[in-house]
């Protein structure tokens, strides 16, 4: 493994200096230097190099026959019999890789009483459905979880993976990649088969800045979460079946050193945020908790979630689940509507890949407004509340909105 | 309870705006180790003393970041750098943390959700598989903890679950654990002073195809700036102008 500059294609332009985030390339006598000592070998440069000046070599081959490793798993998690979201999407997107490597795609799903999700998976365009059904895997148990589905995939070979990149896919796919040995890329905005076969996956890092795009070259299968909302929801199938393939549980895989104690579902929320089509934000320009009453009526008029800054957080207005932004949640709604959220860097960072922004703001001059699709400078408790009855007026005349 | 109680700490520097910034914790360690400093206190209140080491993989310069920990509260800090860690993916760093915790063998493993520049939050989840010891994700609050096992509340999509581990645990925090503290003067004075453990790879004894570029199953091919999203139409004027505007706006989006 090594890092070169090819002196003959440098000429000391600097691009590669500017790309460095860990101060590792010197420019001296029009050459680059790589200084090997704060090097992270992140390939940022070889990418920045306009005159391919640069290169990264690693020796290295595969250990086992990789054509042995077929179709497509989305990963199909559920609680309660109710499966997120985020599956549907990658139905999608799996849909698709599946098509361009020529294999099948499967949903694996593990739980206890799975009927009506698997017969509700089976309604989408997968060829197959694993079902791993026993009493212990009633609830989300990471080490469980992580021992069955590193023995299923041992033994059923899959070529790609993928999981949402939730609390649980986050949390509990890490493990499954160390027990295979094979590659994970964490929260992928975007999934494609390049001319070599091989699953090319994009994710953001430093917050958004950059996009790296990752290959799991040597080892199988090539795992990703993927984040919700990224990819459309799939249709439901409109021709076959899929082929229900229930898999044998295994008790010896059970065991685990933590146990479930309860669930409370946090109440008054009628929409997660990572979930949520429409997101109404509030932030310190509400200058008190109450100011999160406001926010919350055309949430609700919008069927919305209620996002917040961190400051309104900070401020103890609001709780830290709904925190939007580098130390909070990354959204991506259709629709964000921020209001008296001045847009700090690390809010954006959360919320700026989001369809639509609209933001709400007094100052004509907040960084909220060089993102926003559509900007409204304005007192918010004179808009937002306003806003509110004119949609309620309108909604209560049924002349207007309804033919029937 | 023999005490030892590690924190890790981002293993790579935090930002691309380089100028003028040191190498600093990253902000959900920071979480992390004020959760691991309070547990200590706890302990040692309790007749139970502990210490808190701090451990991070990166370059030389992430000393500076282990010594901002030793002003909040840290006992010691290890600096895990070798030139064959570079170039590590989350397999390969987890892997090289784990062999770490292995030498010191702690009853309690505290890590940020995520780091602030990579944010994959697979890293610790990793550590604890690599370790074969139970693990919790997203801790929003430890309930309870006594010398055999812990009681934790994790913050999910839907709400919190609680569950109970047992000894040795790994636990990855949220912000809403706790307010770190800022460092006290005799904090810093610790800092100035405090030796800064190395190991290399050799210290770890792990084999150089399991670390750095070589080791790891995934390579960066391609790292580009996205477009700048750009903003749109602003509209200024009287309060009810504004609300019908943004009325219409919602409107054409098929929203109201």
């Amino acid at each position: 493994m090594s890092i070169s500059v090819d002196a003959s294609k440098c000429n000391g332009c600097t691009l590669c200096v500017k790309s460095c985030a860990t101060n590792a390339i010197e420019v001296k006598d029009k050459l680059a230097t790589i200084v090997l000592e704060n090097c992270t070998m992140c390939g940022a440069c070889v990418s920045a190099c306009r005159f391919k000046a640069i290169s990264i070599d690693i020796d290295k081959q595969p250990v086992e026959n990789l054509d042995q490793y077929k179709e497509v798993w989305v990963f199909g998690e559920q609680r309660e019999g109710k499966v997120a979201p985020v599956v549907y999407e990658l139905i999608n997107v799996g849909r698709d890789l599946a098509k361009a490597r020529n294999t099948k795609l499967a949903v694996v799903i593990l739980g206890s009483d799975l009927t009506a999700a698997v017969n509700d998976l089976a309604s989408y365009p997968v060829d197959k459905v694993y079902v791993y059904e026993a009493p212990e895997l009633a609830t989300y148990d990471a080490e469980r979880y992580c021992r069955v589905l590193t023995d299923v995939m041992r033994a059923h070979k899959p070529e790609i993976v993928l999981a949402g990149a939730t609390t649980t896919g986050r949390s509990f796919m890490s493990g499954v990649a160390i027990n295979l040995y094979t590659g994970l890329t964490a929260d992928c905005t975007g999934l494609e088969i390049g001319e070599d076969g091989l699953l090319h996956q994009t994710r953001p890092a430093y917050g958004g800045n950059i996009m790296a795009t990752i290959l799991c070259k040597y080892t199988r299968p090539q795992m990703a979460t993927v984040r919700h909302k990224v990819f459309p929801t799939s249709p439901k199938r409109c021709e076959g079946e899929a082929e229900i393939v229930r898999l044998e549980p295994k008790p010896t895989l059970f065991s685990s050193r933590s146990s479930f104690v309860e669930f409370v579902e946090t109440v008054g929320e009628k929409v997660n945020l990572v979930d949520a089509d429409i997101i109404v934000s509030g932030g310190r320009g509400l200058g008190a908790p109450e100011g999160f009453a406001v926010i919350r009526e055309l949430a609700d008029e919008l069927n919305a979630a209620v996002g917040s800054s961190r400051a309104a957080v900070d401020a103890g207005w609001i709780p830290y689940a709904h925190q939007v932004g580098q130390t909070g949640k990354t959204v991506c709604p259709k629709l964000y509507i921020a209001c008296g959220i001045s847009g700090a860097v690390q809010h954006q960072v959360g919320m700026k890949s989001s369809d639509v922004i609209i933001a709400i703001n007094k100052d004509p001059n907040a960084p909220i407004f060089d993102i926003a699709t559509y900007g409204f400078v304005g007192d918010l408790y004179e808009v937002v509340p306003a806003l509110t009855k004119k949609i309620r007026t309108m909604r209560g005349a049924p002349a207007e909105t309804c033919v029937v | 309870m023999p005490g030892t109680t590690e924190v890790k700490i981002n293993p790579e520097t935090n930002t691309l705006v380089r100028e003028g910034v040191e190498t600093q914790i990253n902000p959900f360690d920071l979480y992390a180790l004020e959760e691991a400093v309070r547990t200590k206190e706890r302990m040692t209140e309790a007749g139970d003393p502990s210490t808190v080491t701090v451990i991070s993989m990166g370059p030389p310069q992430a000393e500076d970041a282990l010594r901002e920990a030793i002003s909040l509260g840290a006992d010691d800090a290890i600096l895990l750098s070798d030139r064959a860690f570079a170039g590590s993916d989350t397999w390969c760093t987890s892997y090289i943390l784990a062999m770490a915790l292995r030498k010191l063998e702690p009853d309690l493993v505290f890590c940020g959700m995520q780091a602030i520049d990579g944010d994959t939050g697979q890293v610790g989840p990793g550590i604890a598989v690599h370790n074969d010891m139970a693990q919790v994700a997203y801790v929003a609050e430890i309930k309870s903890l006594d010398a055999k096992k812990m009681v934790a509340k994790r913050l999910i999509e839907e709400g919190y679950e609680t569950v109970e581990l047992k000894l040795p645990v790994l636990l990855t925090v949220v912000k809403e654990i706790n307010e770190p503290r800022t460092p006290s003067l005799r904090g810093k004075m610790a800092a100035k002073k405090a030796e800064i453990v190395r190991w290399g790879i050799a210290d770890l004894g792990c084999p150089e195809d399991k670390c750095g570029l070589l080791g790891s199953p995934t390579q960066v091919i391609k790292v580009m700036t996205p477009p700048c999203r750009e903003g749109g139409e602003k509209y200024e004027g009287e309060a009810a102008e504004i609300v019908d505007k943004l009325f219409d706006t919602l409107k054409c989006l098929e929203v109201v």
